[in-house]
């Protein structure tokens, strides 16, 4: 039993650190306010990982993986996270990228896994609708064969950063009358540009533009775009969830937050003092660093045991629950951390030009935005009441 | 980086969870903490036989192992609720003779502790001290090259069952200076000693310890005199690990039962394991177990990096555990319901070993704190 890496891992980390700090595009906008960054910069990291061959590190070699081991990529996501980049958005690289080379033809790997390694075709994911969220097997956008082609009706909504995407990958209804509705669901690639999709904005709390509605009217898409079999989707949609909970943990980033959140509670007072010399707000960071550590073990454990050749199983439901009750906490301090310099709602701020307007300390205009925000983390990719029931059903047995 | 077990752990492993299964089941340890010696001597004897009071010294010290061993070990003790002392005799009192006895002291001490004729309790705490180690009203003055040794001592575990003591002392200084703390090894048939003994309400022993007028020959000094405080944080860092690791134990057979009991118990014509609400009770039980194993693990890698590091993980495990510990103990009474309460169930004790565990060296407030002031800035 040992935390140590190897020298072969320290070198690797030598490397890729180099890598970044070489690399990393200069002036790109901040991470967590997303709709304050251009879709350019959103994808310029991913664009140089892509000519690097390092876009897609947890794919299979013979489709653009790196090959690394569990312990590398690891290793990788640390030292992104230490730069704090931008990284490849997971809707291309984790989540219909190894459902289209698990299950697609020869066609499909051909036709969309290079725009997916490149970083040059944006994806969006169709799963969510009004009436089926937790319960996603609900859903009821309809697609019916008609000659080559489908024809799309209904309305998904969630869809993340679907105003900036050239294809989606969407879940519909091809058998309204299977005995289950599980078994009904067809898994479709579509073009977002197709006549009949329009995508409407949501404004969420945190006064940003980050998901929308896309609405589907008549749409029309070739057969062609169908991924495996026919009302078989399910089965595809539950390894792409499955696929999107390993590496939710997000340890490395919480990390960085915590030294964050300590800088500005030293820059705080509080009785003459800096907040951090407070042992009630220390308690709370404690608190959080204490708990960040067991959730880093865990997932080493997890890791050591992918290694080993065990594929990640019900554990990632434990690191998806406990990584974002650490990232939302993370964003309650910050916000309690900055006092009444929370309040000022930087959207609001004149935008004359000049750089001299902001008001209060700048780690302060975001985090207020940035915990409203954070409230979606126990929601989405399976809310966390979903992955206990993952939990009681695949590890207790219940 | 792994989390493997090399061949010789996992036979430690296996020869003490055999051990407890075959000869600790439910019944037998129900009797043992009834009966007037309230612990298995004739246990000690086989643990002994089999090598397994070596496993945490190293080879120059006739034994094959360290702190993982001991982790092992009580993890084991744990799942039965074992009471045997090993952590006072092996963990603390070995500990601090391994760190900081001289080579006679090693040979004739951990030699009668790795043969199983010495038992030890560590006599640290004092009735005003609560968990700091420093505030010391017990004195051990000097006398020529000698140590006239004055004082009571607080719930000492396993002092009933033991030959001789680890014992702190201040040997200078004011009440709770850092500095002027000494360790000696005291026998608990010298003249001068007493003891008040009782059971403990997780059904262990301990003993009320006074010292009057104990003469202790310079021999009796366990490392630096008056400077014995890094010392006895180490060991008792090295107690503390141990100790979560039998709390982790605890709580593997607690969820255990919590979830067997809900399935067989039936309400409103179901199984009460189908129920949602505790269902996500068992869900978080079973998070909080996994975050232990992993805290557990954390603490005993990191017991001989620096004071610092050893500190802030030991801490951060018990803060961790600790919580986890309450959270799981009392879950599972609840989910046991009115059978929870019940003396008759093994569950009750469990919840009675895991809440007594809190406090052990150093409750969660404490360790919280101690993190706190080596973290924070």
């Amino acid at each position: 039993m040992n935390l140590e890496f190897t020298p072969e891992e320290n070198a690797f980390r030598d490397e890729v650190r180099d890598f970044i700090a070489n690399n990393y595009p200069q002036n790109i906008g901040t991470r967590g306010v997303q709709d304050e960054m251009s879709p350019e910069d959103m994808a310029a990291w991913h664009k140089i990982l892509g000519q690097k061959g390092w876009s897609v590190p947890a794919w299979p070699t013979e489709y653009g993986g790196t090959g690394w081991t569990p312990t590398q990529r690891y290793i990788w996501s640390e030292e992104n996270a230490r730069m704090n980049t931008v990284m490849p958005l997971p809707f291309g690289v984790s989540m219909v990228g190894p459902v289209i080379y698990t299950f697609g033809s020869d066609e499909q790997k051909a036709e969309y896994l290079p725009g997916i390694r490149s970083g040059n075709v944006w994806w969006c994911q169709g799963y969510s609708e009004p009436g089926a969220g937790s319960d996603l097997a609900s859903l009821k956008t309809t697609a019916v064969r008609d000659g080559d082609d489908y024809i799309l009706n209904g309305q998904k909504t969630w869809t993340t950063l679907a105003q900036h995407a050239d294809w989606g990958f969407f879940l519909c209804r091809t058998d309204p009358d299977a005995p289950k509705p599980q078994m009904g669901i067809s898994f479709i690639l579509v073009d977002m540009k197709s006549p009949g999709i329009e995508v409407r904005p949501i404004k969420l709390i945190d006064g940003g533009h980050e998901v929308n509605e896309v609405w589907l009217t008549d749409v029309r898409v070739p057969a062609a775009n169908l991924i495996g079999e026919e009302n078989k989707g399910w089965t595809y949609a539950k390894f792409l969830l499955a696929h999107e909970r390993s590496g939710i943990a997000g340890v490395a980033r919480s990390k960085r937050g915590v030294e964050q959140l300590k800088e500005i509670a030293a820059a705080e007072m509080l009785d003459g003092k800096p907040l951090i010399e407070d042992m009630g707000f220390a308690t709370k960071i404690s608190q959080l660093e204490i708990d960040l550590s067991a959730l880093e073990i865990t997932e080493l454990r997890t890791l050591a045991g992918e290694q080993a050749g065990k594929g990640p199983g019900p554990e990632s439901s434990l690191l998806k629950v406990k990584g974002t009750e650490i990232q939302q906490r993370l964003t309650e301090l910050t916000l309690e951390a900055v006092g009444y310099y929370g309040t000022p709602d930087f959207r609001s701020f004149p935008d004359d030009g000049s750089n001299d307007f902001p008001i209060g300390p700048d780690y302060a205009h975001h985090a207020a935005p940035t915990y409203f925000n954070m409230r979606k983390t126990s929601i989405y990719g399976g809310s966390n009441e979903i992955q206990r029931n993952i939990i009681t059903k695949m590890i207790l047995g219940l | 980086m792994d989390f493997d077990f090399t061949d010789e752990q996992n036979m430690v492993r296996d020869g003490i969870s055999r051990l407890i299964r075959e000869q600790y089941d439910w019944d037998t340890r129900r009797s043992v903490i009834e009966s007037d010696a309230g612990w298995r001597p004739e246990l000690w004897a086989q643990l002994a036989e089999l090598g397994m009071l070596a496993a945490p010294f190293s080879e120059e010290d006739g034994g094959f192992g360290g702190a993982t061993e001991a982790m092992i070990i009580m993890e084991e003790f744990g799942k039965g609720l074992a009471v045997e002392p090993f952590i006072p005799t092996v963990v603390c009192a070995g500990g601090a003779l391994k760190h900081g006895g001289s080579a006679a002291q090693r040979e004739e001490y951990i030699g009668g502790i790795i043969s199983g004729e010495m038992i030890f309790a560590f006599a640290f705490a004092e009735p005003r001290g609560r968990y700091d180690l420093a505030n010391l009203e017990t004195t051990a003055k000097a006398d020529g090259s000698d140590y006239v040794l004055n004082g009571h001592k607080a719930v000492v575990i396993g002092a009933p069952w033991s030959t001789h003591f680890v014992v702190t002392a201040r040997t200078s200084g004011g009440r709770t200076d850092k500095e002027g703390i000494s360790v000696f090894v005291v026998a608990k048939d010298a003249d001068g000693v007493s003891l008040r003994d009782y059971g403990t309400v997780d059904g262990r022993r301990a003993s009320e310890v006074y010292f009057e007028n104990v003469k202790l020959s310079s021999d009796a000094l366990i490392g630096e005199a008056d400077n014995g405080l890094p010392l006895i944080e180490k060991i008792v860092d090295e107690a503390t690990a141990a100790t979560c690791a039998e709390a982790v134990g605890v709580m593997k057979v607690t969820n255990e039962m919590t979830l067997d009991y809900s399935r067989q118990r039936k309400q409103f014509g179901a199984p009460i394991g189908s129920f949602q609400v505790l269902q996500h009770r068992m869900a978080d039980m079973l998070m909080e177990y996994e975050q232990s194993v992993s805290m557990c693990y954390l603490a005993t890698i990191k017991l001989d990096e620096d004071d610092a590091t050893r500190k802030k993980n030991v801490s951060s495990a018990k803060v961790r555990i600790g919580q986890s510990a309450r959270f799981i103990g009392q879950s599972a009474i609840q989910t046991h319901g009115g059978m929870g309460m019940t003396d008759e169930l093994a569950v009750g004790s469990y919840f009675k070993r895991l809440s007594i565990f809190e406090s052990e060296f150093g409750s969660v407030d404490h360790h919280m704190r101690r993190h706190i002031a080596l973290t924070a800035g």
